[in-house]
């Protein structure tokens, strides 16, 4: 009889395990499904157009605030003191603003408090550029977000964003990327969806996309009405999305179609 | 004061034309709501006949139906037809009529896991929708008859 009540528990057991196994599939970053000679090109420093932004986020950097210091006064020299674990494991929980921080947010807040300067609008290109050289300095970090317990709200609400069909398409960002990755949409392949390459150069456009601006470019496909860049809906997608991906190498700056 | 009828009478033909057009593009937008029966829709939408030909321009058209961008279809002038969708071959011989129009209207109600867009869906069922599109189906009732048409030819 004991042994029959552990055959049957097994028997119950083995469908969880497989669907666990199916739920824990392989994570593909964007970069596997580019063509050969656009891999080359991510990976040539020389060739990667999405560098100039990199540059242009080392000046910046590097430029003396209103009281005549600089991000590199505290985290030294091209950002010598950057503890590169903590850079991937972004957005993460602010206890004085009581909400997640994004990367775009730390160095925001870093800038008014300790550089004295009028804080940036979110998203905007100097800002990218500095979120683009940070993130850049990581590069090949492994993404680690932990949800904490005060993350937790943020990220169910990221979570039931990135699974609610919006727009006069209807369309969800499930339904494309955890069903379809690999599949073509005429000319364009569809990737799982991760965001370990933002911001990053994107060869349609020419130019640097930040995450919150790909995402509203998404929701104008089909045909919805986008969350405003930097809105809390969007800042919780942004943490899903980070975890969704925990385990991927930063390729900032990546390059895209 | 001759000038001046003339312009008056100018003013009152734009305004009428432009009030025709808004009518015209208005109803040409408007959903006529449809009614499924085991699976199908067997009462052409918003009773339009289908003309195949139309259709099959539509169906290229990517602002309108763009049907190549997930399903391969037979048209071989057009490259890159899409591959997240099954292909279309012999699709009016696979399905009745009634069941391709209810899978062109609002998939969704065959398959509520699809990726597919509903092209004649109710649009109050939509959420979010951009303020240019709200309350209007993906292709007006004619469209997507001359859609549905067009399928019905790929036998």
């Amino acid at each position: 009889m004991i042994i029959n009540k552990k055959f049957t528990t097994l028997i119950f057991l083995l469908p969880v395990l497989f669907l666990n196994s199916a739920a824990a599939r392989d994570l593909k970053s964007g970069f596997e499904y580019l063509s050969p000679s656009t891999r080359e090109m991510q990976n040539d420093e020389f060739a990667n157009p999405g560098m100039t932004a990199v540059e242009e986020g080392r000046v910046e950097f590097h430029r003396a605030g209103v009281n005549d210091k600089t991000c590199a006064t505290c985290h030294g020299e091209n950002g010598s003191k950057f503890d590169l674990k903590k850079i991937a494991s972004y957005p993460i929980y602010n206890k004085e603003f009581e909400k997640p921080f994004t990367l775009q947010e730390q160095i925001n807040f870093c800038g008014e408090e300790y550089l004295d300067n009028v804080p940036y609008v979110y998203d905007c290109v100097d800002l990218v550029e500095i979120e683009t050289y940070v993130r850049y300095l990581a590069r090949g970090e492994k993404v680690n977000v932990t949800i904490t317990e005060e993350l937790k709200p943020f990220y169910e609400k990221g979570k039931k964003i990135y699974n609610t069909r919006y727009g006069q398409m209807n369309m969800a960002c499930n339904v494309c990327h955890d069903q379809f990755d690999g599949q073509r949409l005429r000319g364009q392949v569809l990737s799982q969806g991760h965001s370990n390459g933002f911001p990053l150069y994107r060869l349609g456009s020419g130019k640097m996309t930040s995450l919150h601006a790909r995402i509203k470019e998404c929701f104008r496909s089909f045909r919805a009405e986008p969350f405003y860049l930097g809105s809390e809906e969007l800042i919780s997608l942004e943490l899903y999305l980070h975890l969704r991906g925990n385990g991927l190498p930063i390729e900032t700056p990546a390059i895209r179609y | 004061m001759k000038m001046k009828n003339i312009n008056h009478g100018l003013i009152v033909t734009m305004t009428l034309i432009s009030f025709s057009l808004v009518s015209t593009a208005h109803s040409e937008q408007k959903f006529y709501p449809w009614e499924t029966e085991n699976f199908a829709i067997n009462k052409p939408l918003g009773g339009f006949n289908g003309n195949a030909e139309r259709g099959r321009k539509i169906v290229i058209d990517k602002n309108k139906g763009n049907c190549l961008a997930c399903h391969a279809m037979p048209i071989p002038e057009e490259s890159f037809h899409g591959t997240v969708g099954p292909a279309l071959h012999g699709v009016g011989s696979r399905y009745t009529e009634g069941q391709i129009r209810l899978r062109v209207a609002d998939e969704q109600k065959v398959n509520p896991m699809t990726i597919m867009p509903g092209f004649y869906k109710n649009p109050k069922e939509n959420n979010r929708v951009d303020d240019q599109y709200w309350g209007k189906p993906v292709l007006n009732a004619q469209e997507a008859e001359d859609v549905i048409a067009y399928l019905m030819t790929l036998k």
